[in-house]
């Protein structure tokens, strides 16, 4: 029995030492299916299928790329978008939890808010932005709205399946060792839902990501990535359009996928809750 | 004076408009230090009395009486319970699952780390401390369960058929190594089995139940001396006698017209 446990130990340390060219070999696997995308575009590019400025080529792209990140501007975009997501996420991802784990632990609250979750969840967040600009005016309050909407939903409705899919073996173990209310909900309840949570949190940012992208271009504040590609329409800029839209593709996916990686794996990852994405 | 009375305790439930009775006025004397052993056929009520000694499940009728705290409720009185499943907490490493029942008593961190060690060793995994649980075997697993009931120091330590999922190897090295603690530590145990060997070899009585209504049909006191040698006459006779009082509940009439209306 002993030696299980050395094993296991042994595997962390192959792992890390492992980790370099993992890494690597994942990073060549997952550029190809982009390389091959590229090769295509510009073929269609040569063929002229379209006039040059409506289809630039990646030469084009990139030095537009490069001259927005000298002067600035891409840097100005990407700073008030990822603001405007961070304060709208925070929110609505609180009130998802909060709303979640209400309704994973009293059931008179299960039966109010999970008829309205299941309406409301279908509709995209895109559906709201008109309206809320007539609320709140075009700026950033209107865009912050339809993101705190966009998190609250997926990040409540996960967190309440969390809870009640949580042990019920965890909560008698528990409560055996005379732990109850809040201690009980604080160090059992939580952190045995934690890893429907952050499913819940990964679907809500990916969701307020594309809420922001879509508030951005109705609401028409000064800066933001989303009114950067509404904005280039006017002077057929579609190379600038092309740069924020991959900036969009690799902020949200860097966003996304590594933070909550790496929020992951020294969590639910380390205490065998979750298999490492990918591994 | 730390034992248990149970008297007159009933349950029931009722599904699809059926009366199903679980347990039909049950009585036993858990006395200090006592290892008790339940066996019988599954669906003779044998954990519905361990949860409601746990205080998970209420009664319909009748009272269990905790001599040390003179108090009938289960939740108010220091029980320690090691679950069937692993119910460990996957968020915590061995130590902090032992500390776990020692953090609520109120116990400093420095103080609980170190009670929670020495539990550990008691269960020969002081070496595992820092491992979560999902790296440790099945084996291992239930010893820090094991080490997390005791560490907190209960009058009462019930087990619910804490080794049934383990290969007969581990499961026999843990019966000797809970026969060991038992020894060392003097607890008393309410211990669920189906396993009659087990039972032979850990109890000090043995409560044998059975279903339709699940009751109590008979207990066996065994008084031989410790360690215990499975191939030993009088071992193979205890045995021999509880597979029989289990065995009637199959032969008799009970089974033929009850259970299928």
């Amino acid at each position: 029995m002993n030696n299980s446990y050395t094993s296991a130990v042994n595997e962390g340390g192959n792992i890390s030492r492992n980790n370099f060219r993992l890494s690597i070999t994942w990073l060549i696997e997952n550029s190809i299916p982009f390389l091959v995308l590229a090769i295509i575009w510009e073929f269609i590019v040569q063929m002229k299928f379209f006039p040059p400025i409506l289809m630039p080529s990646l030469v084009d792209i990139t030095s537009t790329g490069w001259r927005m990140i000298l002067d600035g501007t891409l840097l100005q975009h990407t700073f008030s978008s990822v603001t405007r997501l961070m304060l709208g996420f925070a929110i609505g991802s609180l009130i998802g939890v909060a709303i979640g784990l209400v309704m994973g632990q009293n059931r008179m609250a299960e039966k109010f808010f999970l008829p309205l979750l299941s309406a409301l969840m279908p509709i995209p967040g895109l559906a709201w932005i008109p309206l809320f600009i007539l609320w709140f005016g075009l700026g950033d309050l209107a865009t912050v709205a339809v993101i705190i909407f966009s998190a609250a939903l997926p990040v409540a409705f996960n967190t309440w399946t969390g809870v009640k899919s949580a042990n019920p073996v965890w909560v008698r173990a528990a409560q055996s060792m005379n732990c109850q209310g809040h201690k009980l909900f604080l160090k059992v309840v939580l952190p045995g839902s934690l890893s429907m949570i952050f499913t819940g949190l990964r679907i809500g940012l990916s969701q307020s990501w594309r809420a922001l992208v879509a508030g951005e271009m109705l609401s028409s504040p000064n800066w933001g990535m989303g009114f950067a590609i509404f904005d280039s329409r006017q002077f057929l800029a579609t190379d600038v359009m092309l740069v924020m839209v991959m900036c969009i593709g690799l902020i949200g996916f860097l966003i996304v996928t590594v933070l909550f990686g790496i929020i992951e794996k020294y969590t639910v990852v380390k205490w065998g809750m979750l298999q490492e994405v990918g591994a | 004076m730390s034992g248990v009375l149970i008297e007159n305790i009933s349950k029931f439930y009722f599904a699809n408009g059926n009366r199903i009775q679980a347990l039909d006025t049950v009585n036993l004397v858990i006395d200090d230090g006592e290892f008790i052993c339940v066996v019988g056929h599954s669906g003779c009520g044998k954990t519905t009395l361990l949860n409601i000694l746990a205080g998970f499940l209420k009664p319909s009728e009748g009272k269990i009486t905790f001599n040390q705290s003179n108090s009938t409720n289960s939740l108010e009185n220091d029980i320690g319970i090691v679950f069937q499943e692993y119910a460990l907490f996957p968020w915590r490493t061995s130590i902090e699952n032992v500390m776990f029942g020692l953090e609520m008593k109120g116990l400093s961190l420095t103080e609980s780390k170190k009670i929670a060690q020495q539990y550990l060793e008691l269960v020969h995994l002081g070496h595992a401390a820092n491992i979560y649980p999902h790296q440790l075997s099945g084996g291992m697993r239930q010893r820090v369960a094991v080490a997390r009931a005791l560490a907190y120091d209960p009058d009462l330590l019930l087990m619910d058929e804490p080794f049934g999922a383990l290969d007969a190897q581990t499961r026999e090295h843990l019966q000797s190594l809970t026969e060991e603690i038992w020894l060392k530590t003097k607890k008393t145990v309410f211990y669920v089995t189906h396993n009659l060997s087990e039972a032979t070899y850990l109890a000090s009585k043995v409560v044998v139940m059975k279903a339709n209504p699940g009751r109590i049909y008979k207990v066996i006191d065994i008084d031989l001396p410790r360690p215990r040698d499975p191939l030993s006459d009088e071992f193979v006779r205890i045995q021999r006698l509880l597979n029989n009082s289990i065995k009637d509940d199959d032969l008799t009439g009970k089974i033929s017209i009850g259970d299928y209306e």
